[in-house]
């Protein structure tokens, strides 16, 4: 434990000096003379909002790109990488938070790739047996990546990484994809790479991880350093504050909503995926009461997408009564129909799904609000119709824009996430499915977009939230049923849903899921 | 110094419109130095091509004629564009519109049926075209077959066809063995609206296709539609809209707006069906729709534009003995450069190396 303790030295030299990094892209500086010193044994937070330029800054540390101004030093050496093969023969990796894992492939195979290929295909595969066993993340090198969880395929990335015995390894919201247990564990090995003298930088914007895990924290917002700071002197609300640049509002219920009848039931769904590598949707069955919100809390890729796409009628189900929508059987009715009924829906891709980016924001209301407003009249679009449905919602949520009637593409993501959200409830419907409501949405729009949420179903509406957040399932939900591998949970209520119980349900190993699956067996 | 192109945050509503005219003018340039390396004064030429047909009436009334079938075919194809949907077997269309059309007019060949003929003939006309891109529009919803090969195909497949008729069972018997219908009743033309040329009441039916489809695009819901499927698919299908149905949609119109310029332009100025009728219409409307920016207005513009191409390749053929291929070179160039300047309505170009100049 020297190691650790010598690290809060500050006589000790860092590893790593990113001195005054400015880029500029254009007229957009996505860093603005931005300085950090990263140590030996010592895991460093980089914390900030989604456009905060965390992502910029740690890709010019890993070779991806050139700074416009500024400069690196490696071990007190000014140095300028040329790309990440060059960092990575420094001793520099990096685990991306979106995998490049080859679906098709082995987990060997897929590790083989991302090295030089200087010793042979079994050498390899033996030592990244060794690794993975002598870190604790268990792999078994011939499975194919497909056949992995979310959370196992992370572990190809790092072990991939520690295959390399970095120096400097930098983590890109490596939690984002794990259950509470699997972060967990993520942890114990983080901590051993830290006292084997390692230098980590861990992004995120989770701040009770940040303050459990870390040594030091520097905060970006936008582009700027604000401070570097002890994270454990620190309050997550001061370093909310700090990231935020202003206090957040909570969101609160309001007191008096009654719950009332089931408008959405979702009974038996099982559902093949359309795609090789998708998820089979086994027996979902659950009932979304009018007046509350029902949170679905997972890991991402167990069947969220799949249960979107059969709720809001881009794919069929098998049975016309496996969805029904305040009281109609919709399972057989395409989107459209469903939408008539008094459906809404918000998909997680805000860009190309959920709006078309090179549209402007009324072509963009029409975008759903053809079926079920008076925007159309005998096929014809009524334009100042989908124009006051803009500034209805420009109005109601804040949405922040350059004019009056911009392309969509033009917006930042949370204030298009207010307009696709406002764009839905301002239809008030009586069943709003949600996908991901504020993913990667600032802290200030996620909070107006949460209380929205709250507020539709206190008008008596039902709301389902599919997200991987499980603060803001905790948060905003009035019970939470977890997917795991298709098959869905029965709902806890609010009060009994603590993160152990969630975690567990979502890692899958928890009696209910298990009582479930015998269930669904039975059915 | 090198130059980069760089997104720009939204599509810019100048260079949308000046980027054709920029393309024209690029083009002039590159056809100047093709002129001087042929040796001829690429002014006088330019004057040849662009000033001369506008001088008198009967070349006016000529491209009138020529824009026609361009622009009624390019509304068409512009459908199929804008929803991604790549019929390039226009001119295939063209033919078999002009074939089925046609029946008519062989089988009442001297017996004076009256002028509904000419109507109906019209009407069969946009059948077989639209039935002949049927075909791609099929193969690619039911078996997932690429569209710009199987309806590429097809026009060798409908150029064949027709030739096998007017060779075989359509010959006029009294032709002289050419391989060609007998000349077209009066009933079964498509009658002349202005003395002294050739500008028939066909022109009129494309102006009417311009205008439907302008007001179609920009004020329906179908024409949202065609533009979502396009620009964004998976938001269309979010949107509840069926890009398979509109697949077999936008082929259908488009096909019926070529087959109907096909019969027009038979039952019109040419008056028999022989191999030759369409000096590449149906591609040479493909530069049309996209020089026009797949809006019904500028299709129109750019039609005429590259009518008076035809016009003036003509005239400069006769009068400067430039070879008519340089028209063909033309419309390819210009086609070339109307993509090319497109990619600057999202980029712009911006020189680096200069850094120092903002810190």
């Amino acid at each position: 434990m020297s190691d650790q303790e010598s690290a809060s030295h500050s006589a000790r030299a860092p590893l790593l000096q990113a001195i005054g990094i400015t880029k500029r892209y254009g007229s957009f500086l996505a860093n603005d003379d931005v300085s950090i010193d990263l140590f030996p044994g010592e895991i460093h937070a980089l914390l900030g909002e989604n456009g905060a330029g965390k992502s910029t800054l740690v890709k010019t540390m890993y070779g991806l790109i050139q700074p416009s101004a500024g400069e690196l030093r490696w071990q007190g050496e000014k140095i300028e990488l040329t790309g990440p093969a060059d960092a990575r023969s420094r001793g520099i990796a990096m685990v991306f938070q979106h995998f490049s894992l080859f679906d098709n492939l082995t987990v060997a195979e897929n590790v083989a790739l991302g090295l030089d290929g200087s010793e042979s295909f079994a050498a390899m595969s033996a030592r990244l047996a060794q690794v993975s066993r002598d870190y604790g993340l268990p792999l078994d090198p011939k499975r194919e990546v497909w056949r992995l969880s979310v959370g196992e395929r992370q572990r190809i990335e790092i072990v991939r990484a520690l295959m390399q015995n970095p120096k400097l390894l930098i983590l890109d919201e490596p939690t984002a994809v794990l259950t509470p247990q699997e972060a967990d564990q993520l942890f114990t090995v983080l901590e051993r790479l830290k006292s084997e003298g390692r230098a980590l930088l861990y992004i995120s914007h989770k701040l009770d991880e940040v303050k459990r895990l870390c040594d030091t924290a520097t905060i970006l917002r936008g582009g700027k350093k604000v401070a570097t700071c002890n994270p454990r002197e620190e309050t997550a609300a001061s370093m909310a504050r700090m990231m935020v640049g202003a206090d957040i509002g909570e969101v609160k219920a309001t007191t008096a909503r009654a719950v009332t009848i089931p408008r959405l039931l979702i009974r038996d769904l099982s559902l093949e995926p359309d795609d090789p590598h998708g998820t089979y949707l086994r027996n979902v069955s659950v009932e979304v009461f009018g007046g509350e919100i029902l949170g679905i809390a997972g890991v991402a890729g167990n069947g969220q997408d799949e249960l979107f796409a059969a709720l809001s009628g881009e794919r069929l189900c098998p049975n016309e009564d496996d969805v029904i929508i305040d009281g109609h059987a919709a399972g057989h009715l395409s989107v459209t129909p469903r939408r008539k009924l008094g459906a809404a829906f918000v998909p997680e891709e805000r860009l190309g799904h959920g709006t078309a980016p090179r549209m402007k924001l009324s072509e963009n209301a029409l975008l759903t609000g053809h079926a079920a407003s008076r925007m159309v009249k005998h096929g014809f679009v009524d334009r100042p119709a989908t124009l006051k449905a803009v500034d209805a919602t420009t109005q109601s949520f804040d949405v922040r824009k350059a004019k009056r009637d911009p392309e969509a593409a033009s917006l930042s993501g949370g204030n298009l996430q207010k307009f696709i959200v406002g764009r839905e409830i301002l239809r008030e419907p009586g069943v709003l499915v949600v996908s991901q409501p504020t993913w990667g949405v600032d802290a200030g729009a996620a909070a107006v977009i949460r209380q929205a949420l709250l507020d539709l179903s206190g008008r008596g509406s039902a709301v389902l939230v599919i997200s991987q957040d499980l603060d803001e399932l905790i948060e905003i939900s009035d019970r939470i049923a977890v997917m795991f591998h298709g098959t869905l949970s029965e709902p806890i209520a609010r009060a009994e849903a603590t993160r152990e119980k969630l975690g567990l349900l979502m890692g899958g190993a928890a009696p209910e899921s298990i009582k479930e699956a015998a269930h669904a067996v039975g059915a | 110094m090198p130059l980069v192109l760089e997104k720009r945050a939204e599509r810019s509503a100048f260079i949308a419109i000046a980027s054709p005219v920029l393309a024209i003018a690029l083009t002039l340039v590159t056809m100047s130095i093709l002129l001087l390396a042929l040796g001829k004064n690429p002014l006088m030429a330019l004057y040849v091509y662009f000033v001369e047909p506008l001088t008198d009436p009967y070349s006016l009334m000529e491209i009138a004629v020529k824009a026609s079938p361009l622009v009624m075919i390019a509304i068409g194809l512009s459908l199929c564009y804008l929803a991604n949907v790549w019929n390039i077997g226009a001119e295939g269309q063209f033919i078999m519109g002009a074939v089925t059309g046609s029946y008519l007019a062989v089988v009442t060949n001297g017996s004076d049926v009256g002028h509904w003929l000419v109507i109906v003939m019209l009407i069969m006309g946009a059948i077989g075209g639209a039935l002949w891109a049927l075909i791609p529009a099929i193969c690619r919803v039911r078996f997932g077959a690429n569209e710009i090969l199987t309806s590429l195909m097809l026009v060798y497949v409908a150029d064949l066809i027709m030739d096998y008729l007017v060779r075989g069972p359509w010959r006029d018997p009294k032709g002289l063995n050419f391989p060609t219908t007998a000349s077209f009743d009066p009933s079964a033309t498509v009658p002349v609206i202005l003395d002294g040329g050739r500008l028939h009441a066909g022109v009129i039916v494309t102006l009417a296709v311009v205008a439907v489809a302008a007001v179609m695009l920009g004020r329906t819901i179908k024409g949202f539609e065609i533009r979502v499927v396009g620009a964004a698919p998976r938001a269309a299908r979010f949107a509840g809209f069926k890009s398979d149905r509109l697949v077999i949609f936008t082929f259908l119109i488009s096909g019926a707006l070529s087959g109907l310029a096909g019969i027009i332009e038979v039952a019109g100025p040419v008056g028999v069906l022989q191999p030759g009728i369409s000096p590449g219409y149906g591609f040479t409307a493909i530069i049309v729709a996209f020089l026009g920016r797949l809006n019904p207005i500028g299709i129109l513009i750019a039609g005429l534009f590259l009518a008076l191409t035809f016009i003036g390749g003509e005239g400069a053929q006769i009068s400067m003995k430039i070879p008519l291929d340089l028209t063909k070179v033309f419309q390819g160039v210009l086609l070339f450069y109307v993509l090319a300047c497109d990619s600057l309505i999202l980029y712009r170009i911006r020189l680096i190396g200069a850094q120092s100049k903002t810190a």
